[in-house]
């Protein structure tokens, strides 16, 4: 029996994904009902044999401002979102973009070496891989005979 | 002070070849003495896979992202997706189309639409007959 956990979770957790395809189908339709995702930023986590890739949405945010850490099983994504600087008297139509700090947390199936992570980012999409640590791997177990 | 509404009609005209999700980017439009200026969140988007095209009024920006599969891994857990976005505004200011600066940057488009100048004011003198 699994005792059913809520909130912490990411790698079973049904309400949120449904919350996420309602979040998924307002950015398809509509421009007016536009809205922010609910958390920041939002991740994609992609499982191999050989560890993790995460990867983050993360535009106008400089690498410099993303502040990355591993700890044993978990993952933890800090940073801030800087507003533009602009002439003091401009007049604003629309304001979507959201700003101020971030933090994410990610709960991963592993413990990682903090030394083996590597993290890149390119046209604002951030992807840190994750390897599994060798201890982790499946092992083939010979059987001998007796 | 300008007024600007999306494109009612954007992404309704006919239906996409393609499969895969058009997405509304997220914007900020602020306007000064002299120009207009966007920024829309692009992520994923590199900047030759933008199109950004000035028809009389409507200014319609369009990119599409790659989307990127590492081999041998597979989706556990999904919360933003990946494709195409395209946003579509009428201005109602006048723009210069030659002077349009835009730079993507870290997955964010910045847009700058200067004003076009009016043709000075002319003034008439009136000639009083005597």
């Amino acid at each position: 029996m699994v005792r059913y956990s809520p909130g912490t979770d990411l790698w079973g957790e049904p309400l949120s994904a449904l919350q996420r395809i309602q979040e998924e189908i307002n950015r398809a339709f509509g421009d007016q009902r536009w809205s922010p995702p609910a958390e920041f930023p939002p991740i994609n986590i992609w499982r191999g044999l050989e560890g993790i890739i995460v990867t983050a949405e993360i535009p106008g945010v400089s690498l410099d401002a993303v502040d990355l850490a591993v700890h044993q099983n978990t993952l933890t994504i800090k940073g801030r979102r800087e507003p533009e600087a602009r002439e003091p008297e401009a007049g604003f139509h629309r304001r979507e973009r959201v700003f101020g700090p971030f933090s994410r947390t990610i709960p991963l199936p592993f413990n990682v070496d903090p030394e083996q992570v590597k993290a890149t980012a390119q046209n604002g999409i951030l992807t840190v891989e994750l390897p599994r640590p060798e201890s982790d791997k499946p092992r083939k177990i010979k059987i001998s005979q007796s | 002070m300008a007024d600007m509404t999306a494109h009612p009609q954007a992404g309704e005209r006919a239906e996409r070849t393609r499969n895969v999700p058009v997405l509304v980017p997220a914007a900020d439009i602020y306007e000064t003495e002299d120009a207009l200026f966007l920024s829309l969140e692009m992520p994923g988007v590199s900047p030759d896979a933008v199109n950004i095209m000035l028809d009389q009024r409507v200014l319609t920006i369009s990119g599409c992202s790659r989307v990127s599969v590492p081999e041998g891994y597979s989706l556990t857990h999904h919360e933003y997706r990946e494709g195409n976005c395209e946003r579509a505004f009428t201005l109602s200011l006048a723009i210069d189309s030659d002077k349009i600066e835009a730079e993507l940057k870290e997955g964010v488009l910045r847009l700058k639409l200067p004003r076009s100048q009016p043709a000075p004011a002319k003034t008439i003198n009136v000639k009083t007959a005597e």
